[in-house]
């Protein structure tokens, strides 16, 4: 019965949102208030109705309702229970389902926290979430139904692929949903821009906020997603340039480009046009992505073809935004007015470099995704672009970008003095040189990149802390106002310096994995010792062990350093999902500082062996530590009252309330 | 099954239908003996495609091919050939699909094109609408009815 109830709900939800793309923009057009002001009850009910929907298709999975196709195919009555839950969005028509619970999530967020927007403008942005929501929820009905029923009913479920059944990958969906489905208030208030004519510095402060918080939720997610890749698959790679992953990193490139162009805006009136053209661009990147993942297109392009389907109409809701966005764009960009002007040598200046970059970086990670499909689509031939092309293309692009980033901030606005900012960053540019030197001699100059790699990293960490030293005047006043002045700044500020900050640690963390991992791959047996990096490991012992709905040979090691103090277990294992008969590895991971021993079991030899293969990963740990800094960073700006729009002024006396300024 | 032939989009979203297998890749009685060769041997591996595999180099998958494909550049190698002819010999017998790094070419001009023109034009873009800018002038920054009007639109609709 509640299946049904979810049915009925997301039927409801579609007729609504067809009420709220229309309505709320018709009455902006008339300048009718009661039509526009229809756009708030309608973004919040069909928010409740979504979520109705979500939960009665939830709760199918909770009891287990093998009636319902959708359970049946994707979950077992002896799974976790949290696997239960979790398998609600691990299969595609869940998985649609909980994209559009997050995009009305997103759209009663504006209406709720868009109260002091322009009534016109708010009319509109929840106008373009409502045709947005209108598309995804006539996909999910007409091709993709999760309430579908199944008579007669099995006994037993098919199970959740069980490398689904893990943390990780429970949590990133869901992540990473509220990252690409979160720059559609970018992208609404874009399109409502547009349709008004009217584009200011109060848009881009709008803006800002939403994009910064879809940004750290798809840095969040892909973080995830990596570290899960890392440990899940069983040879510790943590990005392989995979199709799936460029379509997740590519509106996150997009992203990262929009806050800093929607920056120059809000502060300087500049670049209007680059930014609605960013904010459209960025997501119609999260459509393609989500047309690359849900359409099957990737596979093959023969797999499209034969069951076009649900590949074709999700192709047709991409070409209809994307096309009618940019349509729109070209037809009222003119009405935009260029804003100020300002020096090579200048903050805005930087900040153009940066887009420069980041777009030609996006289009790369683009082109090089989509070109095997257009090379099979027009000629025939079958291509493949991988982690070399990548590495080759994208690594010259971005490492000088980097180079350049802590002088970023310290610029001024209109016009910077570049001679007097190096000044600034000369001791960070010497640590970060002094540490370069350190790790080359003590890598016995095996490799000048990595040595490079990770004074790169230093000098983007200690630049961005000279940004908050030099802006609370550090050696130029008293202590005490030092500090006063330090707590007085923006909290915008500190957001940057632990972004800056938290990709300097990334940097470190991959530059060090990708050039200064030793591997160790032996046929071991029980009682036998391999030694790596100053440390030993013992193979133990070799059990079976049975899980809840898994069997598993679990292999013990004991390491030890070589000077013999011993550091406890590490346990590896390969295990077997019973139901659908698959095996995984479980990797034995021991974090030894910021780097990471790394055990994986291979398969049996001839002679009764086992294949181990070990791996130090030095400052590995890093990658995910420094994508945590970077969220961090996006907390710590999205609190900053400039972005509260509507907040009163700051008070002009810091520091004397204590932090809550 | 230990084959990597990873077939539909069985899941929510990301990395998923990289390697739905436990990657072993590189077995210990593959390895040379002579370490030089091993790590060209290693350096080629992730250069070439794990042909029934979805995006998995042959270093990384322990699909039989790929397997074989590593015995085949250990012995290419052994036998005194350079980096390029192990390559031009196995894009010989697999075709370029086998590549992933596509060759410089015509047919990949647009790709390898890309990062390069998209740099140079969007530079002179902006260098050429800087000059332009700076030349006609007129426009000067927030001007103060500018900032009354942005205070009134912030203050609309409270």
């Amino acid at each position: 019965m509640s299946i049904e109830f979810g049915h009925f709900a997301l039927v409801l939800a579609f007729a609504l949102a067809l009420v709220q793309m229309t309505v709320p923009i018709i009455g902006a057009q008339f300048k009718n208030d009661t039509l526009m002001r229809v756009g708030e009850p309608a973004a919040l009910t069909n928010f409740m109705l979504v979520a109705l929907s979500f939960m009665a298709l939830t709760s199918a999975y909770i009891q287990s309702d093998f009636s319902v196709l959708n359970v049946w195919e994707n979950s077992h009555s002896a799974k976790p229970l949290l696997y239960k839950i979790t398998g609600t969005w691990g299969n595609h028509e869940g998985s649609m389902l909980l994209w559009v619970l997050i995009l009305v999530f997103f759209g009663a967020l504006v209406a709720v926290f868009g109260r002091n927007l322009p009534l016109s403008l708010r009319a509109n942005v929840l106008g373009v979430q409502g045709a947005i929501s209108c598309a995804f929820m006539i996909f999910i009905l007409a091709t993709s139904n999760p309430f579908a029923r199944l008579d007669p009913a099995p006994m037993e479920g098919r199970d959740l692929n069980p490398i689904l059944q893990d943390i990780g990958l429970a949590v990133h969906p869901p992540l990473l949903y509220l990252g690409y489905v979160g720059f559609s208030v970018a992208f609404s208030f874009a399109i409502a821009a547009l349709i008004e004519g009217r584009l200011d510095a109060a848009w881009a402060r709008w803006v800002r906020p939403w994009t910064l918080a879809a940004w750290m939720f798809l840095t969040g997610g892909i973080a995830m997603g990596s570290y899960w890749a890392y440990y899940e698959l069983g040879w510790g790679g943590f990005w392989f340039w995979d199709p799936v992953e460029n379509a997740s990193l590519l509106p996150w490139l997009g992203g990262t480009a929009l806050l800093h162009s929607a920056l120059v805006m809000e502060k300087r009136s500049a670049l209007k046009i680059w930014t609605v053209l960013l904010a459209i661009l960025t997501f119609s990147l999260s459509l393609l992505g989500t047309f690359l993942v849900r359409s099957g297109v990737l596979t093959s392009v023969h797999a499209f073809a034969t069951d076009p389907a649900r590949g074709v109409f999700i192709l047709g809701i991409l070409v209809l935004f994307i096309g009618g966005s940019l349509a729109l764009f070209a037809w009222r960009a003119a009405t935009l007015t260029p804003g100020g002007l300002f020096q090579p040598i200048s903050r805005e200046g930087a900040l153009v470099l940066n887009n420069l970059v980041l777009t030609t970086a996006t289009a790369t990670v683009l082109i090089g995704t989509l070109y095997p499909l257009l090379v099979e689509a027009v000629t025939g031939d079958k291509i493949s672009v991988g982690a070399p092309f990548f590495n080759l293309t994208f690594g010259p692009l971005i490492l000088p970008l980097l180079v350049i980033v802590p002088f970023g901030p310290l610029l001024a606005w209109k016009r910077g003095d570049i001679w007097a900012v190096s000044q600034r960053l000369f001791w960070a540019f010497g640590a970060a040189l002094v540490v370069a030197l350190l790790a080359f001699v003590m890598v016995d100059g095996a490799s000048v990149l990595a040595a490079l790699g990770i004074g790169l990293g230093v000098w983007l960490v200690l630049g961005a802390l000279t940004d908050l030293v030099v802006k609370s005047g550090f050696g130029k006043a008293a202590p005490s106002v030092v500090f006063s002045r330090f707590k007085g700044l923006p909290r915008s500020v500190f957001g940057t310096a632990l972004a800056h900050a938290g990709i300097g640690l990334t940097t470190i963390g991959i530059i060090s994995v990708t050039t200064l991992e030793t591997e160790r791959i032996a046929a071991m047996q029980p009682g036998e010792t391999v030694e790596i990096e100053g440390y030993n490991l013992r193979f133990d012992s070799l059990r079976p062990f049975t899980g809840p709905n898994f069997t598993e040979d679990q292999a013990t090691f004991v390491l030890s350093r070589v000077t013999g103090k011993s550091l406890g277990e590490v346990v590896s294992s390969k295990r077997l999902y019973t139901a659908r008969q698959m095996p995984t590895t479980e990797a034995g991971i021991r974090t030894l500082g910021l780097s990471q021993l790394y055990v994986s079991l291979g398969d049996q030899t001839p002679n009764g062996k086992i294949v181990v293969r070990i791996w130090w990963k030095p400052m590995v740990t890093l990658i995910w530590l420094g994508s945590l800094v970077m969220m961090v960073g996006g907390t710590v700006s999205l609190l900053d009252r400039r972005l509260r729009v509507g907040a009163p002024m700051p008070r002009r006396k810091p520091a004397v309330q204590g932090g809550v300024a | 099954m230990r084959r990597l032939i990873i077939g539909v989009l069985v899941a929510a979203s990301g990395v998923l239908h990289l390697a739905l297998q436990p990657a072993a890749a590189v077995q210990p009685d593959e390895i040379l003996d002579d370490p030089v060769l091993e790590a060209r041997a290693r350096e080629l591996s992730t250069e070439l495609r794990c042909m029934v595999c979805q995006n998995q180099s042959i270093d990384d998958s322990d699909a039989e091919l790929a397997r074989d494909l590593r015995v085949l550049v250990r012995d290419r190698l052994k036998a005194g050939d350079s980096n390029e002819e192990v390559i031009a010999y196995v894009v010989d017998r697999y075709g370029e699909f086998v590549l992933l790094k596509p060759r410089f070419s015509y047919r990949n001009a647009l790709l390898w094109g890309t990062p390069v023109i998209l740099l140079v034009v969007g530079g002179v873009l902006i260098v050429t609408s800087a000059r332009r800018r700076m030349t006609g002038g007129a426009v000067s920054s927030l001007s103060a009815e500018e900032k009354k009007r942005l205070d009134q639109i912030l203050n609309e609709g409270e």
